[in-house]
């Protein structure tokens, strides 16, 4: 009963999304107050309709419903009920639920934080919030419906496959899907703004903060799957240009240049047709990045071709919703004046410099993406596109960038000269080529990793030279205290989120630094690696919930003393019948020693062993760049003159 | 206790079954010490070259990163070139030619790949180009502007013109 009614509830809110779509759009083009005022109420509606979709599903997952295939397929009564709980978004169904409800949890946000809208305004963007939301929910109708019965049901599930089987994952779709459909909202901005046909600093002020929580939820959405990677699939490594990895780096890299345009348009009312395209371009990124990994095409052009139903659906869709904004930007973008003019060399001219470099990184990226598929369809080439070809391509792009990013952020508005932003840099400079002397010093000659610690230094200290600069912490130390204080959250906000991509360089550099070692030990035996002794103490049987394991014990020594005891798995799945690594990590923040467990044979355990200087920071300054995110969210100015931002944090 | 599922069985769920999702979720090779060389310095060129291979029955991963059976046949090939003194260039052409275009990570430079390799600089040639285009535009805008400013005044603006003259010589005939 309980599924039935989650898919009524799912029909109903396609029918609400349909008038939120349509009535809006029609008051907002007739100016009938009354029509304008149905959106919000519509929204919210489509919000409690698809909220109790979820919450059905949620409840079928909770109590193993096995008449539910998708619980069938995905659950298992031996699971955790956490774990029973966020298979709930685990498989393809459910995640496209948890798509919708988050659209239309923006929706609602935009309806009843958005009051100090104009009315207009905001009642296209609900209705173009609308007619995506139509299109996912007639997607998950037509060909991913969750509630699909099987009769008669099953004495149990199938399971969820194990290696998800992680709180990391418990959060990574969800922080994922609030960045990518955050970027529906201002998509729909954007498609509001050229139908109204027009674009001011107001403008900019109500997208900034939706482009800002996108972009923050974004960045922890990677990390948390970098993460994940890194621990659970145990090769200890952090991210592979995996073409599903990537489906998420392209909106992101997209978001970023907005995020940096959209300050633009608010204070200096320029760049606003280039801004407009962005926010359209990092939407079709992240409809782009469903439809790769949704429709299978990644996996082979040819599973693609054997199921092509969801696919093609999805392929309509991005082809509707981006070629219908796109087709709208060629006629009335035009009609948007240029306005605002700088100089080259200034804060303007220094965020189109880092656009043109987000936007290049992006292209080689999407390119390196989809040119396998490409070259087997049109070339009839088979060939693959590895991390090798990535590093090599987007380094060069990106080494400018962040040569570029302290002088950037300090350079004035409108007009420019560079020898007084020099001169406040020149600690910084001195102290990243004192980095880079240090490192190949102490490293020897490894140059790429090196060239990361300076990198790493350079944008660190250029953040606190911008922050110095502000409250004029040299020029009248006195009243640094007193500016400080009243400097606006953006600004902190900004000089931190350049601070922790600092902090990312440097977990990257150190990770260049990483050593690892293969051994296969017998109990009391013990192996040397990176100035550590690892004993194998012995392998002992353990078992959880749903699984059994062989757990080692690995205790680690420096110098004789005892640094760590580490306990790597392998673990046995029979429900499934799979096998997973866990690997076994012990950190101290500059360091990680890492353990997997492999097979064991004549008495001895395969052990990887792994020494990863700085790795915890890769994620550290993931999560001070998203730090960076909200302070700048929390700024009064943004608050006061945009009041939707609180939407978008909702329940993560 | 240790069957594993084949490589591929194993990947094809986890990429269906994870919603958008870090990479194809499948667990890691632990690896086997007897593979390895001796030497760690050959071992070290080995799985430099390993990891610009692609294991060609998985998904995107390189063969020093895949238990499946065609990759550690690959890594034996790869140690024992690496034992018999090939140099690296030698040990990839030997696998390029057997397995062709499809093994190498790094794709080559060829008439199919060259837009790819050609991406970065295109992607950049060509937002530079657009951004001097749009440089140029705003620079003629201004003229526009100008224009604009030229031209007669219209009906509301003269009367508004006049009641401010008007308004101007009654102050002036004003006694200060």
């Amino acid at each position: 009963m309980i599924p039935e009614l989650g898919h009524f509830a799912l029909a109903l809110a396609c029918v609400l999304a349909l008038a939120q779509g349509a009535v809006p759009l029609l008051g907002a083009q007739r100016r009938d107050p009354r029509l304008i005022a149905l959106g919000p109420p519509l929204a919210a509606g489509q919000l409690v309709a698809v909220a109790a979709a979820f919450a059905a599903l949620l409840w079928s997952f909770a109590v193993n419903d096995t008449t539910v295939l998708g619980v069938v397929q995905n659950s298992h009564s031996a699971k955790p009920l956490l774990y029973k709980l966020t298979g709930t978004w685990g498989n393809h169904e459910g995640s496209m639920v948890l798509w919708v409800l988050i659209l239309a949890l923006c929706g609602g946000a935009v309806a009843g934080f958005g009051r100090d809208l104009p009315g207009a305004l905001q009642a296209r963007v609900l209705a173009v919030l609308g007619l995506v939301g139509v299109g996912f929910l007639l997607f998950i109708l037509a060909t991913s419906n969750p509630f699909a019965r099987v009769w008669p049901p099953p004495a149990d599930g199938q399971g969820l496959n194990p290696v998800l089987q992680d709180p990391g994952l418990a959060l990574h779709p969800p922080l994922l899907y609030l960045g990518y459909v955050g970027y529906a909202v201002t998509f729909a901005f954007a498609v509001a703004a050229l139908i109204e046909g027009r674009v001011d600093a107001a403008w900019g002020r109500w997208v900034r903060p939706w482009a800002l929580a996108a972009w923050a939820f974004l960045t922890l959405g990677i990390a948390l799957g970098s993460w994940w990677a890194y621990y659970e699939l145990g090769w200890g490594g952090y991210w592979f240009w995996d073409p599903v990895e990537n489906a998420s780096l392209l909106p992101w890299l997209a978001g970023t240049a907005l995020l940096h345009s959209a300050i633009v348009v608010e204070k200096r009312e320029a760049l606003k047709v280039w801004t407009v395209l962005l926010a359209l371009l990092a939407f079709a990124l992240s409809l782009l990045g469903t439809f790769l990994v949704r429709s299978g095409v990644l996996n082979s052009v040819h599973a693609f071709a054997s199921d092509p139903t969801r696919g093609v659906f999805i392929l309509a869709l991005l082809a509707l919703y981006v070629g219908g904004a796109f087709a709208l930007f060629a006629w009335r973008a035009p009609a948007m004046a240029p306005t605002g003019v700088f100089a080259p060399l200034s804060r303007e001219g220094a965020l189109v410099l880092n656009n043109l470099f987000l936007c290049s990184i992006c292209a080689v990226v999407l390119v390196g993406t989809l040119y396998p598929m490409f070259a087997d369809l049109v070339l009839g080439v088979k060939i693959s596109v590895g991390p090798p070809f990535f590093n090599a391509a987007t380094l060069p792009l990106a080494a400018p960038l962040i040569l570029a990013m302290p002088l950037g952020a300090l350079l004035p508005w409108k007009r420019a000269r560079l020898w007084p932003v020099l001169q406040r840099l020149w600690w910084a400079a001195l102290a990243a080529a004192a980095a880079l002397l240090l490192a190949l010093a102490l490293a020897g000659e490894r140059v790429w990793p090196a060239l990361g610690f300076a990198a790493a230094v350079w944008l660190v200290a250029g953040a606190a030279a911008d922050l110095a600069d502000r409250i004029a912490l040299f020029r009248r130390p006195a009243a640094a205290w007193a500016r400080a204080r009243g400097l606006p959250r953006a600004a902190w906000g900004g000089a931190l989120a350049h601070a922790g991509l600092g902090v990312t360089c440097a977990g990257i550099a150190g990770m260049g630094l990483a050593t690892d070692a293969l051994v296969a030990l017998k109990p009391g035996e013990s192996a040397r690696l990176a100035g550590y002794e690892w004993r194998l103490e012995g392998v002992r049987d353990a078992a959880g919930p749903n699984w059994t394991a062989r757990r080692a014990t690995v205790t680690v020594a420096r110098d004789g003393a005892a640094v760590a005891v580490l306990e790597p798995e392998r673990r046995f799945f029979p429900v499934g019948r799979e096998t997973t690594t866990e690997a076994a990590i012990h950190t101290n923040g500059l360091r990680d020693l890492y353990v997997v467990l492999g097979e064991e044979r004549d008495g001895a355990a395969v052990l990887r062993l792994h020494h990863n200087p700085l790795a915890p920071w890769i994620w550290l300054g993931a999560a001070v760049m998203a730090l960076g995110g909200g302070l700048s969210l929390s700024d009064r100015r943004v608050r006061v003159a945009a009041p939707a931002p609180k939407g978008a944090p909702a329940p993560a | 206790m240790t069957t594993i599922r084949p490589r591929r069985a194993a990947i094809l769920p986890a990429l269906l079954l994870a919603p958008l999702l870090f990479p194809a979720a499948a667990p890691a090779a632990v690896g086997d010490p007897r593979e390895r060389l001796a030497d760690p310095a050959q071992e070290a060129r080995a799985r430099a070259i390993g990891r610009e291979l692609r294991c060609l029955v998985c998904q995107n991963q390189s063969i020093e990163d895949s238990n499946a059976d065609l990759a550690r046949d690959l890594r034996l090939i790869v140690r024992e070139r690496i034992a018999q003194g090939a140099t690296d260039a030698e040990v990839v052409r030997y696998l390029h030619e057997r397995y062709g275009d499809f093994v190498l990570l790094r794709p080559p430079v060829t008439a199919a790949t060259a837009l790819l390799w050609a991406a970065p600089a295109l992607a950049l040639a060509g937002g530079a180009t657009a951004i001097l285009l749009a440089l140029r535009r705003r620079r003629v805008a201004p003229d526009a502007v100008v224009e604009e400013a030229a031209a007669p005044l219209t009906e509301a603006e003269r009367a508004r013109l006049a009641a401010i003259e008007a308004a101007a010589a009654e102050r002036d005939r004003r006694p200060s």
